[in-house]
């Protein structure tokens, strides 16, 4: 039988874990100091346990801690990662190094089942989710973990659609027993699942980025099933009605198809939509995927785009694509070909 | 209605749970809102558990609800469905959602329990011309059938049957249906069911020249 894997268990899990064994709770602390402080690939190496509760432990569970079995480096600098998850599956991660800063991008499941006309996942249908472990992995086996600065729920899959393991890997990510990292340096993008939005929004701090990619509810629906059930407005209003303080931020992404959603109509109904509210919008190249009926548009109608927001005083960037030449930029991340020659 | 916010849930009792065909159900409860054909609601089983969304299969008049399900053996909610008796308690949401008929002639796509929002629609007297291709493994999962084949607004009625051959249907799935029309209707394309078949008709339809903003998907998550 498959041992069960501690990495990704939080602090509370883990308690019940030394009780389930017979061993005192303060355990538990030293557990998660072993698993997310020194980083232990074995529960042999965990030496402030007796030895007892190290056998006792490893007859059950393993640290569950696994490598990337290949990787890929962008002439910019990024590197996209690839982790075997489960069974005949993999999942891919971003690491995109920027002056001072060095931001993972993980993955939340293996594919997705949102459609999303324009992105590349969405192609590769949904295979499943990813546990706390798989996402806390990303990271924890990252060879440039050191020097990250900022993890971003942008990867492969829609976060949101497995709320429960994604919150605890936040927990894990920003506790003190864990990595602790400021909640305001993780930041986790979705489409919009109200519901799971408004859970995430109370039960944690990181920030949040909606994929928005039109004003228009007619027309997003065009490009994001998704809004024939959550609609852009309900989102918004969901959005509007929270307190996010002074310190907690919610950004908009906005992708620019050609002719689609780039006109100065689309930038004065996003100024109706947004412009009350503290956010920034992020303006992004569409990177094109095979057979696609959408193009991006240039970087002049971008900065049109731009102006017209910023002349309203609508905080707006135009986001820089990284690792495009190894498919690894916003969109791009698949690993289905992959996946099918196993 | 489509824009609300506010997923309000009601505690009520099932009023019947009916197995169609092995590990699929129809679930009947009493109506407590005015909703659109197309539209979606939320199921718990309680207070704090989260809800999952089901379309509504039946008419806008009628006093009952009616929504289909598959189990999901790996499923929180739909294998608790599945044993839920006449008279016991659950909570449903008010509807949201808006995959509405445009009433114009349209070309109609589903997988497995994806016909629910086309029969709501059919059953409230939606207006325009169809053409339904259904999509199923076994001759036996195309729910509603004979409903299906006697609706008055469906001038072709195809079914896809990808594991068994049968003289009335098609052998092979959606996309290889699509394949072999010569000419696709020059139509508004719904397409419903599972995200697999959803993007992969999708990305069939556009292939063969459907422009992407004549079609109009809703995926079963």
């Amino acid at each position: 039988m498959d041992k069960i894997k501690l990495l990704g268990k939080t602090l509370t899990e883990l308690q019940e874990i030394v009780l389930e064994l017979g061993l005192p709770k303060f355990n538990a602390k030293q557990i998660a100091q072993w698993l997310y402080k020194h980083n232990v690939s074995d529960i042999d190496e965990m030496t402030n346990l007796s030895k007892k509760a190290r056998e006792r432990m490893s007859e059950k569970y393993e640290v569950g801690a696994y490598t990337h079995t290949n990787v890929q480096t962008s002439v910019d600098g990024t590197k996209k990662y690839l982790f075997p998850t489960m069974k005949d599956q993999f999942i891919e991660s971003a690491y995109i190094p920027d002056r001072d800063r060095a931001t993972l991008c993980v993955s939340s499941q293996v594919g997705c089942k949102m459609g999303c006309l324009f992105c590349m996942t969405a192609r590769q249908g949904f295979m499943g989710h990813l546990t706390s472990g798989d996402i806390v992995n990303q990271v924890r086996s990252l060879p440039e973990r050191e020097k990250l600065t900022n993890i971003v729920y942008m990867g492969m899959g829609e976060p949101l659609d497995n709320l429960e393991e994604v919150l605890k890997s936040i927990e894990i990510f920003t506790s003190d027993y864990g990595y602790a990292m400021s909640p305001r340096r993780i930041t986790l993008s979705t489409i919009g699942l109200v519901p799971a939005m408004q859970e995430f929004l109370d039960r944690s701090e990181a920030h949040l980025a909606i994929s928005l990619h039109s004003p228009f509810e007619q027309e997003r629906k065009q490009l994001m099933p998704i809004e024939s059930v959550y609609s852009l407005h309900s989102v918004i209003d969901t959005v509007k009605k929270f307190d996010f303080g002074r310190q907690r931020r919610v950004s908009f992404e906005y992708i620019m198809f050609d002719g689609v959603n780039d006109s100065p109509r689309h930038a004065r109904e996003l100024i109706k939509l947004l412009g009350d509210m503290r956010c920034r919008i992020n303006l992004i190249k569409f990177h094109p995927i095979p057979d696609s009926p959408l193009k991006g548009c240039s970087r002049e109608k971008m900065e049109a785009f731009e102006n017209i927001l910023k002349a309203k005083g609508v905080m707006t960037t135009i986001r820089s694509s990284r690792g495009e030449d190894i498919f690894a930029a916003c969109g791009l991340l698949s690993t289905k070909e992959r996946s099918k020659k196993r | 209605m489509a824009n609300d916010i506010q997923i309000e849930f009601k505690q009520l009792n099932l009023i019947s749970n009916t197995q169609i065909i092995d590990g699929v159900y129809s679930l009947r409860f009493k109506r407590f809102f005015d909703f659109t054909p197309g539209q979606v609601i939320s199921i718990k089983l309680t207070e704090d558990m989260p809800g999952r969304l089901y379309s509504i299969a039946s008419s806008s008049s009628s006093e009952f609800i009616d929504i289909l399900f598959k189990v999901r053996p790996e499923g929180l909610l739909s294998p608790q469905l599945a044993n839920l008796k006449s008279g016991e308690k659950m909570y449903v949401s008010t509807p949201m959602g808006n995959f509405i008929d445009q009433q114009t002639d349209a070309v109609w796509i589903a997988s497995g329990t994806g016909i629910a929002p086309y029969l709501s629609m059919i059953r409230s007297g939606t207006k325009g011309t169809k053409t339904l291709i259904y999509g199923a493994s076994y001759r036996n999962h195309f729910y509603n059938d004979k409903e299906l084949q006697n609706s008055n607004i469906i001038d072709n009625y195809v079914r896809c049957c990808s594991r068994e051959q049968h003289n009335d249907c098609f052998y092979g799935r959606i996309t290889a249906y699509i394949d072999q029309i010569k000419d696709l209707p020059n139509r508004k394309y719904y397409l419903c069911g599972n995200p697999d078949m959803v993007v992969e008709v999708r990305d069939k339809l556009i292939k063969r020249g459907i422009a992407f903003n004549d079609i109009l998907a809703e995926i079963y998550f």
